[in-house]
This record gives C-alpha cells, sequence and structure tokens, in this order.
C-alpha cells in the first residue's frame, strides 16, 4: 500500500445517463472487467488518478530503499547483507517499471520525480519513520512489505493494463522480501540472546501503528475512493485492506512470540475477524503533512541526489550527441 | 611460508578487495545521479560481495584444512570481526567515493586488474580458486564495460566533467601501481601455477589503460609516479578502519549473537 489519499477530482460519481457516450462506453468496458490499454480512450480524471497513483506508488518504492539503505552498510554478516542488497535492488527495479507504467499515460519521469521534490506529490507514510535497529530490517520487511502485498494483491485486478501486469510481477518479489523479513525476527526470537529479543520486540512496537496507517484513512474519511473504486483503479476499500492486514498479520506475531502495543487487539468470535484499537489519526496527518521524524532528510536525500547528478547526466547526454554526430558523419 | 599459508594470504586480498570496494559502492545507494545508475552500482556491489564470500569461504576452508592460526574461522567471522591490521584489501578500493567520477575512477582502474587478474586465475592449478575465478570473470566482464563507458562518457562529456574526470584520475592513480608489488605470497603461488603472474598483469592493464584513457581525451598519468604501498602487509591509509567500524558494528557489539 504504497499510495494514500489520491485525489480523484470527482465530488460525485456521475450516473451511466449523466455521461457521455465515450465515458459510457469506457464505463461498460471497466464493469465488465476489460483492461484499459494506453492507446485506449479514456476520461481525463481517470488518466490524472492513475497518475497520481502510480508516481505515488513509486515514489514510494524509491524513498522506501533509504531506511533499509540505513541498515545496508552494517547488515550483520554475509547473507542478511546480500539479501538486503538484493531487496533494496528489486525496489528500484520496482520503482522503474512503474514509472513505465505511469509513462504510458503521457507522464513524464523527470516532471514527477520535480513534484515529488517540491513537496506536491507524497510517498508512503511509513518511510518517513527511522529505521533505528537491525531488526527493523526484520519488521520493514514483515509488516511494511507485508501491508504492502495486501494492497498489491488486489491491485493485480486493478483496471489499467500496465498497472496491473506491473503489480503482478512486483507481487512475487514482495512475498519473497516478505519472508526474509520475517525470517531476520524469527531467527533472532528462536536463536537470539535477550538484548536480540528485546531489540525485536521494541521494532513492532515502533513499526505497528505506522504499518496500520499505511492503508489510509477510514473509508468515511476517503472522499475519493468512491470514484476510483467506480474506475476500479481501487478494488478494496482501505478499511476493508486494514482488517485483511491484521487478520493475517497476528497468528504470525504470535508465532514469534511478540505482541502489539495495542491493547484492544483481540479475536472476534461473532465478527470473525480481529478487532483493534483506534490509530492516532493526528500522527498520520502530521506525517503526512510532512512533519514526521524523517520527512524532510528523505527528499533532502533524493533532492541532493540528483542535483548533485545534473553534471553527470548532462556529460551523459553530451557524449551521446558527440556520438551520434560521429557516426552520422562516418 | 608454506603453499597453504600463501594460498590463504593470497584469498584474503582477493577477498577483502571485493569486500571492500562492494562496501563502499553500498553508500551509493540512495545517493545515485540517476535510478539507473542505482541500480548498475548496486548489482555490481552485490556481485563484489559475493564474490568476497566465495574467496573468504575457501580461504576459512583452507584454513581449518591446514591448521592454520585462522583455523575454525567462518567467512563471516573473517569479514566482519577482522581488524584493519588484519585486512589486506588494496588501498584503491579502500578511498572514499568522492564524486561519480573519482566513483568511476577507481572502479575503473580496479576493473581491468580485476579483469585480467580472473583471466588469468580461470586457469589456476587450484581447480577451487579456477571456479570462483571463473564465475567472477562473467560478472567482472560486465563491471568493466560499464565503467569503461563511464570514462568515456565523463571524459568526452561535456568541460565540466572532462576536468572531474581528469581529477579523479590523477588523485586516485598514486593507488594503482600497488597492484602489481609481487611478494614472496604472489611468486610462491605464481611459480606453483596457483596464483597470476602480476608483471603480465601490468603490461596489460598498462596497455588497456592507456588506450581507454586516449580515446576519453584524458591525460593518462605514468606508472613511474610515486606509488603508495602497504596493503599487503596490513598498512591501511586512514580510511579503512571508519569503513569497518561502520561494516562491523553489530557483530562488534553484540559478541555471539546469531543473526
Amino acid at each position: 500500500m504504497y499510495a494514500q489519499l489520491v485525489d480523484t477530482g470527482a465530488k460525485r460519481l456521475k450516473t451511466l445517463e449523466e455521461m457521455s457516450p465515450e465515458e459510457r462506453a469506457f464505463q461498460e468496458k471497466i464493469d465488465a472487467e476489460i483492461k484499459i490499454e494506453p492507446k485506449n480512450w479514456m476520461p481525463e480524471g481517470y488518466r490524472r488518478t492513475l497518475i497520481r497513483q502510480i508516481s505515488q506508488h513509486a515514489h514510494s518504492e524509491i524513498v522506501g530503499m533509504l531506511p533499509e539503505k540505513n541498515w545496508l552498510t552494517r547488515a550483520p554478516n554475509f547473507k542478511r547483507k546480500l539479501q538486503l542488497l538484493a531487496k533494496i535492488q528489486d525496489e528500484g527495479g520496482h520503482g522503474l517499471y512503474l514509472y513505465s507504467a505511469m509513462e504510458t499515460l503521457g507522464a513524464d519521469r523527470d516532471e514527477e520525480v520535480a513534484k515529488l521534490h517540491s513537496g506536491e506529490v507524497k510517498y508512503s507514510s511509513i518511510f518517513n519513520y527511522p529505521a533505528l535497529s537491525w531488526a527493523d530490517m526484520g519488521t520493514i520487511g514483515w509488516l511494511v512489505d507485508g501491508a504492502a502485498i495486501v494492497n498489491q494483491v488486489v491491485l493485480q485486478r486493478t483496471s489499467y493494463g500496465p498497472y496491473s501486469r506491473a503489480m503482478i510481477r512486483i507481487c512475487k518479489e514482495e512475498s519473497f522480501h516478505q519472508r526474509q523479513g520475517y525470517q531476520i525476527l524469527l531467527h533472532m526470537m528462536q536463536n537470539g540472546t535477550d538484548e536480540q529479543k528485546a531489540m525485536v520486540q521494541d521494532s513492532i512496537n515502533r513499526f505497528w501503528w505506522p504499518a496500520m496507517m499505511m492503508f489510509g484513512p477510514h473509508d468515511s474519511d476517503s472522499p475519493n475512493s468512491a470514484q476510483s473504486m467506480a474506475w476500479k483503479i481501487k478494488r478494496m476499500s482501505n478499511d476493508d485492506l486494514r482488517q485483511r492486514f491484521i487478520d493475517q498479520t497476528v497468528p504470525q506475531l504470535e508465532f514469534l512470540g511478540c505482541t502489539a502495543p495495542d491493547p484492544e487487539l483481540k479475536w472476534n468470535e461473532t465478527r470473525g475477524h480481529y478487532d483493534f484499537g483506534e490509530i492516532d489519526w493526528t500522527e498520520f496527518y502530521d506525517v503526512v503533512k510532512g512533519n514526521g521524524p524523517c520527512n524532510r532528510d528523505r527528499l533532502r536525500t533524493r533532492r541532493k541526489a540528483i542535483e548533485e547528478g545534473t553534471w553527470v547526466r548532462e556529460a551523459a547526454s553530451a557524449y551521446a550527441a558527440k556520438q551520434k554526430q560521429k557516426n552520422a558523419a562516418a | 611460508m608454506n603453499q597453504n599459508q600463501a594460498l590463504f594470504e593470497y584469498l584474503l586480498r582477493l577477498g577483502d578487495s571485493d569486500m571492500i570496494l562492494g562496501q563502499r559502492l553500498c553508500e551509493w545507494v540512495g545517493n545515485a545521479p540517476a535510478l539507473e545508475e542505482e541500480m548498475a552500482i548496486g548489482n555490481v556491489a552485490l556481485d563484489l560481495i559475493g564474490q568476497a564470500r566465495s574467496w573468504l569461504t575457501l580461504a576459512a576452508e583452507v584454513a581449518s584444512a591446514a591448521e592454520l592460526e585462522a583455523a575454525g574461522r567462518s567467512a563471516d567471522d573473517l569479514a566482519f570481526t577482522r581488524d584493519e591490521r588484519a585486512y589486506r584489501n588494496l588501498l584503491i578500493v579502500e578511498q572514499a567515493n568522492g564524486n561519480f567520477a573519482d566513483t568511476m575512477a577507481r572502479q575503473y582502474l580496479f576493473d581491468v586488474w580485476h579483469y585480467h587478474l580472473l583471466s588469468a586465475l580461470s586457469g589456476s592449478a587450484d581447480e577451487r580458486v579456477a571456479a570462483i575465478a571463473a564465475k567472477g570473470l562473467k560478472e567482472v566482464t560486465y563491471h568493466l564495460r560499464r565503467s569503461s563507458a563511464w570514462i568515456k562518457r565523463l571524459g568526452d562529456g561535456t568541460e565540466e566533467s572532462h576536468a572531474r574526470m581528469q581529477d579523479a584520475i590523477d588523485e586516485i592513480w598514486t593507488y594503482s601501481g600497488e597492484m602489481f608489488i609481487a611478494d614472496e605470497v604472489d611468486n610462491l603461488l605464481a611459480v606453483a601455477g596457483i596464483g597470476a603472474d602480476l608483471n603480465r598483469l601490468r603490461s596489460l592493464w598498462q596497455a588497456d589503460v592507456q588506450a581507454l584513457l586516449a580515446e576519453a581525451t584524458l591525460n593518462c598519468p605514468s606508472m613511474d609516479e610515486y606509488m603508495q604501498r602497504g596493503s599487503k602487509q596490513g598498512l591501511h591509509t586512514e580510511q579503512l578502519g571508519f569503513l569497518l567500524a561502520e561494516m562491523q558494528f553489530l557483530p562488534r557489539a553484540y559478541p555471539g549473537a546469531s543473526w
């Protein structure tokens, strides 16, 4: 779940009667589960919403590399170091793949990245939390990638063809990351010292609620969801996704021998789901607005990378132009 | 010094250079000039750390089989707990990343050497060495192609990139000569057909580097300039201690912990 609060620009849904013939044909195609492809006609709002959602998703993959990078140079052994580096590589690949899907909608990667850097476009709030111990490399894989998968599994059926296909591929790698993350924690809980076990519990305490926030506001506070659902860009509501995630995560938490920092978390026999406490929405909106512990650092790092690389990219373009000229002359 | 002692030492040198350069490249993650470069740098780091693991695993096996002083230590122990004076990586790989031109200059000069070294070791009389070298050579062939391309792009790109690339070559050059200084270990293993002949490597390296720098419109410094040395005796620059302090933090802060 790397896209939160995606604006659709629609105040309310149009009925089929209110739609133009083009819009109606489009909506009927969506309703018949026929994928929309880049060259098909689409409403401007659909195109813009997708660009926002896919770019947010791509930015999240790229910014999401940073908390892991914080421990990459301190990974404790060969196995973990190679795993973590490979995971970060996968995330960069997901970013590239998603930017390409986004470009099929007529958007430009550099322009969208500039919007990220100016703060106009967001990335997932989760990456504004710091990675403070090695256990966080496990928790991020388990909870953060885990939450992302719950959303992305559903997005495999999203209505836009290139996005759907990107999700299918990305899901395979994400589930691998989740298992790796869980295994990091399990190893520490089963073979670790008391200090290591405490490190795991502390990490879960810090990431539990931010992971729950990844699914975005309650459905009742999510004004853009109805249009996104009608267009089948979104396929399940925020609250349903969050419930699904909690239901599948709690047994894993118990198997670890750890607890969640939520006194209200308990199985509800009647509902057939876990009940859980209320998210601190003030914190959520503070982080989204840029006041999380790492918002400034994350953006500064990304901006610096691109700014300091300007002369490198210019040189590459100049060299390519020279080569083209030489080849034309030959 | 017997052959096993020499081989152990030789394997540490191979593994340590790969490890330290891989660690330096990890520092680029999140900071590369373009997303595509982010991926490429990470891939090279992944290859190098993988190769380090192979060499140090073999080093650990040799140490245990021959009952050397390091017997009983694993590849992880060798990489993540050995101190600075016991590290055997070339001085060139521990140098700080600097700007992208500095990183590429360091990479290219190392890659040319690495490529010819692994080509030679692919024919090693020790089958274990030959197997690791042959596998690594495939990866290093790509590393060299990529760093060569960047030397040309930056050397023959813009005025700014040319100046930065030339500075980078001039700055790192003093660490290149050490790659060809043979000691007792090198000589013993070269005679046994296990190690590489460093004199031969030197002329291959020189020809390649001179040709590529010329193509990139860059000046190639002389190989007769003063060259820094010391890594084969574990005498490093001040850079290495900090790198190891970071890389070895967890195993040192939590001795005996399993990760």
